[in-house]
C-alpha cells in the first residue's frame, strides 16, 4: 500500500487543526481555573455544546476548517452524535432519531468501554499503607 | 507569628501558602498540548484516508486509537502525570473521556470486578453519555418537527 506522505503531513491543515484544537482546550482550561466546575461537568458541557452546535449546523464549518482539531475534542463527540441522529432521521424518521446518534458514535463508546475495562484490569492497585 | 491565632489571620496564612494557580501558564500548556493531541489525531486520520477509508470511518478509527492509548496510559499511572501538566489540554480531547472511565474504575477495583470496576467506570462517563445522547435525540426531534436544519437555528 503506497502512502503519499505529502498528503499525510499537510502542514497548513495540521496548523489549522493545532490552532482550533488548542483554542477549544483553552476554553476548557478557563472553565477549570475561573469556575468551580468539576471535570465531569466540564465534559458534559462540552458534549452538549457540540451536539447543539452540530444540530444548528454551525459545528460542521468548524470541522470542515479544522478537521481533527474539531472532531477530537469532546465537542466533536457531541457533534458526531447529533450528525448521526439527523442523517438517520432523514432516512428512517422517528426511529432513526433513536438509532442514529449512538450508531455514529458506537466505535468510540465501545472502544471506551472495552479498553477502559481492560486497562482497569491491568492497572496495579495502589498499595495503601496500613 | 503563630498562624493559628485567629480565624482571619489563619485565612490569610492559607491564602499565602496555597499555590495560586498561574492561569496564563495553564492556558498556554492546555493550548499546545491540546493542539498536539488533535494534530496526532489529524495525522492518524490522514493515514487512514490515504489507505482508502472514508471520512466517517477514519474519524472512528482516530477515536478508537486515541481512546485505547489514553486508557492504557491511565492504567499504567502515566496519564495522571501528563494530565497534571496539560490540564484541559488532555481533559477536553477524547483522551479525557477515556481517562474519566479508567480512573474511577481503578480506584474502586477492591470492590470487585462487577460492581467495583464495571459499575464505577461510568461515574463520569455516564453523565457524558446521558447528556450527549439525550441532547442529540432532542436535536433529532426538533429536526423532524421543523424538517430542516436551518429552521432549528431560530
Amino acid at each position: 500500500m503506497n502512502i503519499n506522505w505529502a498528503n499525510v503531513f499537510d502542514w497548513m491543515q495540521l496548523l489549522r487543526c493545532f490552532l482550533v484544537g488548542g483554542a477549544i482546550c483553552i476554553i476548557g482550561q478557563i472553565l477549570i481555573d475561573k469556575t468551580k466546575l468539576t471535570p465531569a461537568r466540564i465534559l458534559v458541557i462540552f458534549v452538549t455544546t457540540g451536539a447543539v452546535l452540530g444540530g444548528l449546523g454551525i459545528y460542521k464549518y468548524v470541522v470542515d476548517f479544522a478537521g481533527a482539531g474539531a472532531t477530537v475534542p469532546l465537542t466533536g463527540f457531541g457533534y458526531n452524535l447529533a450528525k448521526g441522529t439527523i442523517e438517520s432521521a432523514q432516512q428512517n424518521g422517528l426511529i432513526g432519531v433513536f438509532t442514529g446518534g449512538v450508531k455514529a458514535a458506537a466505535g468510540g463508546i465501545a472502544a471506551a468501554v472495552f479498553f477502559g475495562y481492560i486497562a482497569s484490569l491491568i492497572a496495579k492497585p495502589k498499595i495503601k499503607k496500613q | 507569628m503563630d498562624p493559628t491565632q485567629s480565624k482571619q489571620e489563619y485565612q490569610k496564612y492559607v491564602d499565602k501558602k496555597s499555590p495560586n494557580s498561574p492561569t496564563g501558564k495553564n492556558i498556554f500548556n492546555a493550548f499546545w498540548t491540546g493542539g498536539l493531541i488533535c494534530s496526532i489525531g489529524q495525522i492518524i486520520m490522514n493515514i487512514c484516508k490515504e489507505r482508502g477509508f472514508d471520512q466517517t470511518t477514519s474519524g472512528t478509527i482516530v477515536s478508537i486509537i486515541l481512546i485505547a492509548i489514553a486508557a492504557i496510559l491511565t492504567g499504567l499511572n502515566i496519564f495522571n502525570k501528563i494530565g497534571k501538566f496539560c490540564g484541559a489540554g488532555s481533559l477536553v480531547p477524547i483522551t479525557g473521556f477515556a481517562n474519566s472511565i479508567v480512573s474511577p474504575a481503578m480506584e474502586y477495583k477492591s470492590e470487585g470486578y462487577v460492581m467495583g470496576v464495571g459499575g464505577k467506570m461510568f461515574t463520569v462517563a455516564g453523565p457524558v453519555l446521558v447528556f450527549g445522547i439525550s441532547s442529540a435525540i432532542i436535536v433529532g426531534l426538533l429536526y423532524l418537527i421543523f424538517n430542516t436544519q436551518a429552521v432549528t437555528l431560530v
